[in-house]
């Protein structure tokens, strides 16, 4: 391609900044020293030390995999601190009192949280370094039964809930970074939402990486009861740093019979810069249980940072008529390497699941769809409909699709359908000679390839993920 | 039409250009003053589509000598979405699809740069339905295309029409019709002329890049040109498009051409 190809991408990256605050960070490297020390720092209950220990045991006998098509050195898992948090100066009872500094951070950020909250009637449960500082609106959904708290909070409040769903979609051994996480996480987000409650309002988690080389491992658990709803919201920036970083988040959903659960992500984790030196390495495992009859679980993502993504946001349709859903755009520039789609695991009767994957790659990029539709035996009747569109900007970069479909059933009816794109010079060349520069043209020819994925975004995330997308592009064009 | 106080627009002297090194444009000179509507003929191959993406700014074409004035200022100082800013407007021989971008998303975004570059008022999305509507009606046009993406699945002649309609938003102040009325029915080709006649006035020209004779009975052109081997080698009125219908090209550009509008 040519110069008009070219700049849409190297916007410097607007997030990048160290918020200064006091952290108390763990000596590098893990064993079960460090882990009982987190245990402890977190005056946690025997079971969860447990749960913690007996993950620690898979990991060491687990292997880093392979498989994913992306690359990067060796990570050393001693040289990582597992554990960081920020001095509390005193107990925070509204946001007024939550650190000045911090404030500023979200200022910067652009998601002024306490207006944010206020007026999107958001309630937002701000994870800053591991640990919870502040949670809004608490009050208002404690009086419709909703838990809405860090999981730290969770496990000291309600700890029979949390033993009995922790680890039960994924389990601690299930693969490398969830035995990680299982076994070093240090907080996250607890969300219960009890029988027919519609939760009133979407709720909403920033995340935030902010102490250089220590690993983020969040661990995230929704129950949504028999005829419950929830809309959740997750989005992630990270400061500019020049070492890699270890992002091993694990996310479980439950959903009992008729309940609802719709999962949005907008991800901004730093991605190294136009070089493809620092970033962060994401590598998650979401996963949801529709776990009763007619029960719906709904994932949307928007990737668009991260040097690696690894994360494939997956519904087990166990309940009769569950319904799975998974839309996604990935976008990746520069050296940015994503490997992600979603498994959809059929087991029920007449389940159905739905896959809208869209990756976009430009600069030295590489992006990977990797799906995995199985229909049980037991599946009669299911249904699945993939579709998965790649589109190139220039032409140093890669797109890959990896569709794996394991049909057991003769009832169950599956479809796949892909295709792969590219912004041509001369669509470019249409739109400046109509006026329309380069920049613009390109951001709405991608809104316009993302429509099918941004329309499942609540509103005001759907905003936030189209300009998102205009400056992760701007400069890789034009 | 030729008149008096005409001024002029588009100064073309000695351009050549060429594309992945082969030279296509081997010295071309045209005048083209305001009022004034040029027709340019000549076979396939000859450089007339060239001739029009490398005035609207084109990157795969190098400008490899020569001059372009666009209303005095030199044409190759400004981008090509500076030049559409500026009146060029270029309809397509062969208009791109742009798949998933709505046209009524597109033709206001086009239209609204170009008001904002004008110092007038943008119009929001349902003033500029109305706004649309009236001018897909002089090309009698069915409102469902605003709704489709832009040329997506367009039929040949419903891309030459919603080019025009194009022009019509924007009006140019020099628009190059590519070949508008090949892919056209009977029918569509007295409409969409008919539209284009309604555009013309004595402040702009029209550029009319033509294979037919029969496009010219409906808008008539105050010159015709031949363009042969990349340069225009003859220059006469309409009834020359009406000796090229007869005698075909081979005698034209035999004898040394003269310079046009000279
Ligand atoms: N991008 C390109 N790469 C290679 N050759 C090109 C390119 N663009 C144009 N040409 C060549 O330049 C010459 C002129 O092409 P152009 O499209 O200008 O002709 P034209 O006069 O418009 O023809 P037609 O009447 O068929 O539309 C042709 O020989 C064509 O093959
Ligand atoms: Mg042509």
């Amino acid at each position: 391609m040519s110069a008009v190809l070219q700049n849409l991408v190297n916007q410097p990256y607007k997030h990048g900044f160290v918020t200064e605050i006091e952290s108390d960070v763990a000596p590098k490297g893990l064993n079960e020293d460090i882990i009982r020390l987190i245990s402890t720092k977190k005056n946690e209950p025997a079971w969860l030390l447990d749960f913690r220990l007996k993950a620690y045991q898979q990991w060491l006998k687990m292997e880093e995999p392979k498989w994913p098509n992306v690359k990067y050195p060796q990570i050393d898992f001693q040289a990582i601190s597992y554990y960081a948090a920020p001095k509390p100066k005193k107990k925070l009872n509204s946001m007024d009192e939550v650190d000045p500094e911090l404030l500023r951070t979200f200022e910067k950020l652009g998601v002024p949280m306490h207006e944010r909250a206020a007026l999107a009637g958001v309630a937002v449960d701000v994870i800053f370094d591991s640990v919870s500082v502040a949670t809004t609106y608490k009050q208002k959904l404690a009086e419709v039964g909703i838990i809405f708290c860090s999981i730290s909070e969770a496990v000291h409040a309600h700890p029979e809930l949390v033993k009995q769903y922790l680890g039960t979609v994924v389990p601690v051994g299930d693969n490398y970074y969830a035995a990680l996480n299982s076994a070093v996480f240090t907080d996250g987000t607890f969300c219960f939402i009890p029988k027919g409650v519609k939760c009133p309002m979407d709720l909403s988690t920033y995340f935030r990486i902010n102490t250089e080389e220590s690993g983020q491992f969040e661990r995230t658990l929704i129950v949504a009861e028999e005829g419950s709803s929830v809309s959740y919201l997750e989005g992630c920036t990270a400061p500019r740093f020049d070492t890699n970083q270890l992002h091993a988040a694990v996310v479980e959903l439950i959903a009992l019979d008729n309940a609802d659960i719709k999962y949005s992500t907008v991800q901004n984790w730093y991605a190294g810069d136009e070089k493809g030196v620092g970033g962060i390495y994401n590598f998650v495992t979401k996963r949801g249980l529709a776990k009763g009859a007619n029960s719906r679980i709904s994932w949307t993502q928007v990737e668009t940072g991260s040097a690696i993504t690894w994360k494939y946001p997956s519904c087990i349709l166990q309940g009769e008529n569950s319904v799975g859903e998974f839309y996604s755009v990935a976008v990746t520039n520069n050296y940015q390497q994503a490997d992600t789609g979603t498994k959809m695991i059929h087991i029920g009767k007449n389940t159905r699941s739905t896959i809208v994957s869209k990756g976009i790659s430009a600069g030295h990029s590489n992006n990977s769809y990797r799906g995995l539709v199985r229909i049980a035996p037991t599946a009669s009747g299911a249904r699945n409909y993939s579709q998965c569109d790649s589109m190139l900007i220039g032409d140093q970069c890669g797109a890959h699709t990896f569709p794996y479909i394991q049909v057991r059933n003769q009832n169950a009816k599956v479809e796949h359908e892909a295709s792969t794109s590219k912004i041509g010079e001369d669509q470019l060349f249409y739109f400046a000679q109509r006026g329309i520069g380069n920049e613009e043209a390109v951001s709405m020819i991608i809104n316009g390839f993302c429509k099918d994925v941004f329309q499942q975004l609540p509103m005001e995330f759907a905003v936030e993920a189209t300009k998102l997308l205009g400056f992760k592009l701007e400069g890789s064009v034009g | 039409m030729i008149h008096q106080d005409s001024k002029t627009i588009l100064e073309v002297s000695g351009l050549r250009a060429a594309v992945e090194g082969v030279e296509i444009l081997e010295g071309v000179d045209l005048i083209v003053k305001s009022g004034e509507v040029h027709a340019i003929m000549g076979t396939n191959g000859s450089g007339k589509s060239t001739f029009a993406k490398v005035l609207a700014g084109h990157s795969a074409y190098q400008v490899t000598g020569g001059s372009v004035l666009f209303e005095g200022q030199n044409l190759f100082d400004l981008e090509p979405e500076e030049r559409a800013r500026a009146g060029v407007f270029l309809a397509f021989q062969y208009p791109i699809e742009i798949p998933g971008v709505s046209n009524s998303h597109f033709l206001r975004l086009a239209y609204n740069t170009l008001q904002s570059q004008r110092g007038k008022d943008e119009l929001d999305p349902l003033e500029f339905e109305d706004f649309v509507r009236e001018k897909m009606k002089l090309l009698e046009m069915n409102p469902n295309f605003l709704d489709r993406g832009v040329n997506e699945g367009f039929s040949g002649g419903e891309k030459k029409r919603n080019e025009i309609l194009q022009m019509a938003l924007l009006e140019p102040r020099l628009a190059i019709l590519d070949e508008t009325d090949s892919g056209l029915d009977i029918d569509a080709l007295r409409i969409v002329t008919n539209g284009v006649n309604k555009l013309a006035n004595k402040d702009n020209a029209i550029i009319l890049v033509t294979h037919y004779q029969r496009m010219l009975n409906y808008i008539e052109p105050d010159y015709v040109h031949v363009m042969r081997g990349g340069r225009i080698v003859k220059t006469g009125g309409k009834e020359l498009a009406l000796d090229l219908e007869t005698r075909g090209y081979d005698w034209v550009g035999v004898e040394r051409r003269v310079p046009a509008s000279a």
